[in-house]
């Protein structure tokens, strides 16, 4: 498997479609450039209808761009058919050949290929071995369990090794348990491969787990790209924010400013947050404020007024007001802590230090 | 917005493949020369017959009392048909599904279905005749009446009705079972009798379904050619005035003009059932049933309409067994003893029996694999391809259903007659067997692609894609994929695209030469003659041909089918 690893690199890609209903065209991906590393693993991610299927297809080749160019390494592949990329699909109904069994179906990519029958039989076992269904060779694919049609598709992608691994959502028809096993098998094998790999899911928790880089879409375009941790702690606007975790947003307007920070009037209460990086100055802020990330106490911080408390087990969970916005919160570990009622009225706390201010 | 590039892009990877572009580049040719091309001619031949561009041939044929005779005769009959036909049907199809029914009742039922698929269509005019007809074994031997005229109006309305109904109760069927019981379990809680639940529920969900279900009758009542020829007597029908028109009296011109006012009508019901009715079907009775329906076991229900069913069926039965049994009286009409097996030697011996089977038999087996193999390549291209000439492939492979194969075959008379355009060019295939064949691949044409389109959309398109995406090209993926996967259909499109044309009649008669004996034109023939012995020994020997062919596909179904374990998947 010693292959040299390529990159995936969108230049300047849009694609329209039209509403069937309206006739009206709409950009499905608008103006999207990425640079994906080789041999790293980077998750597409949004709600539906954000664009991120269509890219995948585009780099696959079942779609062709409307705009821009897609380079696989340093070779641009527009014109090329999904037969003749080096790329290969793992889809989200598996797609398997229902005709064919186990080792047939990972086999098939290898015949297209004409290699030779013993070594396609010895790169099938190897394969099949990693992802751990050896001795099921004969099996027809309908008497395996959900996740093992979903190895027997992934062995059928990396058989036949190729420069880039694509996921469409690949977990999303197993249950939920099965789902996490699973996600960390094929980080595992991403891993041991060492192959790209472009994953779409609108599962945060997928992308968390899985991904050296996540890739944030809305609307067709990119809202941001970055590591899980970049993501979470420094959203690049409140769409991210709320997509990626929960968030609570304290609107606050400037009333000082002093070395790194900023005093912010939020409902009527001056709040000193540290002040966003190379930001332009201007009078309204937002402060993305994590449910985990704040607490109840008696006194010391925003004043606030209890609606909802009720014990989950692993945390207590609060809405409490503070003027007229809703915030979140998890207490978590609340055994031994004071439970705030519905009605009372407290301070909510927090560190300056965990928020971000948008 | 640009799409252009995308658009560009498209067509590049298309063009990299040129087994697709070729298969495409044939069908197109192959649809424009032998779909829209004999139609074409007919409007061509119809406006500038005789002489100069103007309606003159159409006033001519209007003109004629037996074609305006005709359009209201046609008119008269589907519409008549089609209402009985759905009626019937909706019956057959509500019993058994409603109903619980004893091992026997279904097994008539079964038998009822299965008929039509397998007997030419037009049987049932033999039986008719030979029943009730003037020297009718039921008629005169039975009830002692010498004058019953069977020939005209309500022989073909009958015969048709007793043709076509099956049809109707199997389209019903299929939507009665998608309808979901708990609707009609809510209408029951709340207080509905069963006959207020069947027309406040039941019938108003179906009522689309019962539309498609007669305009399909009324456009094959309209369209069918042998029976009103058999048993018309002098009631015309537009196909059978074309065929005259054109074997009768000789006028090319004005056969083609009526073609057209048939095309025309066939046509619009065509849009109105395809367009409106079965999108209308569709989005009323969507969703699977829930679960399985509470079968009625009331008695007072039950037994009335066993009884009335298993009756009509039996009869329908005893139609079709008439033709073997009457193959063998001695003397059809006066001496029914002892049963002989001379007409069947006569078939052979004097009547280039074996010949006519060859004929017939060679044919239809060239046309059948070509004609299952184009359909599955179009719902192939329909289903799961993009690219410009689909919306014209599938168009046209459609436009083929609601043509009659009277208009067809005189559009081929007027377009290679002479040659295309009258000028000679492919000239040579008229007349010979080739023409023929590429009658039967047109004919079965839009039945084979509907089921093939059928069967594809329940294939999710991924599993092409994967293939593609694995490194196989169109022909690779159509080959080691599509049709394995729909094998069943392929095969079941063979044996269907075979019985249609060893049973077919209303397009070759109009093109069949002296050097080719078809057995459908024979059965004709001697009906026409009245030589009813020799026909129903030439048709009891083509139902068995036909049943034959089905019992092997079902045993091939089984033996290589799909498993039934991917189709559950």
């Amino acid at each position: 498997m010693e292959k040299i690893k390529k990159g995936v690199r969108l230049d300047h890609i849009s694609k329209i479609y039209q509403d069937p209903k309206t006739g009206k065209e709409f950009y499905a991906v608008k103006d999207t450039s990425l640079t994906i590393e080789p041999g790293s693993f980077v998750t597409l991610l949004g709600p539906s209808g954000c664009g991120k299927t269509t890219t995948l297809r585009m780099i696959a080749g079942f779609e062709s761009p409307d705009e821009g160019e897609i380079y696989l390494g340093d070779e641009p592949i527009n014109e090329l058919t999904p037969n003749k990329r080096d790329t290969a699909m793992v889809f989200q109904s598996y797609a398997l050949l229902p005709h064919y069994n186990v080792f047939d179906n990972v086999a098939y990519g290898l015949k297209l290929r004409k290699v030779p029958k013993e070594e396609i039989s010895e790169r099938v076992t190897r394969i099949l071995e990693l992802v751990e269904l050896g001795g099921m060779e004969g099996r027809m694919t309908n008497q395996l369990s959900g996740g093992q049609q979903q190895r027997v598709a992934l062995a059928r992608a990396l058989v036949i090794e190729p420069s880039v691994l694509l996921f469409d959502e690949p977990l999303s028809n197993l249950d939920a348990k099965l789902r996490v096993t699973m996600r960390t098998e094929i980080r595992r094998i991403q891993q041991e491969v060492g192959i790209t790999a472009i994953y779409v899911t609108h599962d945060q928790s997928e992308a968390m787990a899985l991904s050296d880089q996540i890739i944030i879409m809305n609307k067709g375009v990119v809202a941001q790209m970055g590591t899980p941790q970049e993501i979470y702690y420094h959203p690049a606007d409140e769409f991210v924010a709320d997509f990626i975790g929960e968030a609570n947003f304290l609107r606050g307007s400037l009333i000082g400013r002093e070395g790194g920070y900023l005093t912010l009037n939020v409902e009527g209460n001056p709040l000193r947050v540290p002040a966003p990086e190379d930001e332009v100055p201007r009078q309204d802020y937002t402060v993305v404020l994590r449910p985990e990330a704040a607490t109840l106490a008696d006194e010391g911080g925003l004043p606030c007024r209890v609606v909802l408390s009720c014990f989950m087990g692993s945390y207590q969970n609060y809405h409490v007001m503070v003027g007229d916005t809703l915030v979140k919160l998890e207490e978590h570990n609340p055994k031994n802590k004071r439970i705030y009622q519905v009605g009372e009225c407290c301070s909510l706390v927090f560190d300056p230090e965990s928020v971000h201010v948008l | 917005m640009a799409r252009g590039q995308g658009a560009a892009l498209d067509r590049k990877k298309l063009m990299a493949d040129p087994i697709m572009v070729t298969t495409i580049v044939v069908l197109i040719t192959f649809l424009t020369l032998f779909i829209l091309y004999p139609l074409a001619i007919l409007l061509v031949d119809s406006f500038v017959g005789d002489g100069g561009f103007g309606f003159s041939v159409f006033q001519r044929i209007f003109s004629m009392p037996t074609f305006t005779r005709a359009i209201t005769n046609t008119l008269k009959v589907g519409f008549v048909v089609g209402i009985l036909s759905s009626l019937i049907g909706l019956l057959f199809a509500y019993v058994e599904v409603y109903v619980r029914m004893n091992k026997f009742a279904g097994g008539l039922f079964k038998v009822v279905s299965m008929l039509p698929v397998v007997s030419p269509p037009f049987v049932l005019s033999l039986s008719m005749i030979m029943l009730f007809g003037k020297a009718g074994i039921i008629t005169r031997f039975l009830f002692h009446i010498y004058d019953n005229n069977v020939y005209g109006y309500w022989g073909i309305v009958i015969v048709q009705t007793l043709t076509f109904f099956p049809v109707c109760y199997m389209m019903l069927k299929g939507l009665l079972k998608n309808i979901d019981p708990s609707l009609e379990e809510a209408a029951r809680d709340m207080g509905a009798s069963r006959m207020k639940v069947f027309t406040s529920v039941t019938l108003p969900l179906m009522l689309p379904g019962l539309g498609n279900a007669f305009l399909v009758t009324f456009i094959e009542s309209i369209a069918d050619f042998a029976n009103p020829m058999i048993i018309g007597g002098s009631y015309d029908t537009l196909a059978t005035t074309i065929y005259l028109q054109i074997t009768g009296a000789y006028d090319k011109t004005g056969a083609a003009a009526m073609a057209v006012v048939l095309l025309c009508i066939t046509l619009a019901m065509f849009a109105v059932q395809k367009y409106y009715l079965e999108a209308k079907t569709a989005a009323t009775l969507t969703g699977k049933a829930s679960r399985a329906r509470m079968l009625i076991e009331d008695k007072s229900v039950k037994i009335p309409l066993t009884i009335l069913c298993s009756l009509g069926a039996l009869f329908v039965i005893m139609m079709y067994i008439c033709v073997p049994i009457g193959a063998c009286f001695p003397t059809w009409g006066y001496k029914f003893f002892p049963l002989t097996g001379k007409w069947f030697a006569q078939v052979f011996t004097k009547y280039h029996g074996l010949k006519a089977f060859k004929d017939s038999f060679v044919l239809s087996l060239i046309a059948s694999p070509i004609t299952a193999l184009l359909s599955m390549i179009i719902s192939y291209l329909v289903v799961k391809r993009k690219f410009k000439a689909k919306g014209f492939i599938e168009a046209v492979s459609m436009l083929a259903m609601a043509v009659p194969g009277t208009v067809l075959g005189v559009g081929y008379i007027r377009g290679f007659s002479g040659g295309l355009f009258h000028t000679g060019i492919l000239q040579g295939i008229y007349g010979t067997g080739l023409i023929l064949i590429i009658v039967f691949v047109v004919r079965s044409l839009p039945t084979g692609t509907r089921s093939g389109i059928s069967a594809l959309r329940q294939i999710d398109k991924s599993i092409e894609e994967s293939a593609y995406d694995m490194g196989a090209d169109s022909f690779k993926v159509f080959m080691t994929v599509t049709l394995p996967l729909i094998k069943d259909s392929f095969l079941s499109g063979l044996v269907t695209a075979f019985v249609r044309s060893i049973t077919a009649i209303s397009a070759i008669i109009l093109l069949v030469t002296p050097s080719f004996l078809l057995i459908t034109v024979q059965i004709n023939e001697f009906a026409e003659k009245g030589a009813f012995s020799l026909a129903c020994a030439f048709a009891t020997i083509l139902i068995v041909i036909t049943y034959g062919a089905v019992l092997l596909m079902n045993l091939f179904i089984k033996r290589f089918g799909t498993s039934r374990s991917i189709k559950e998947d």
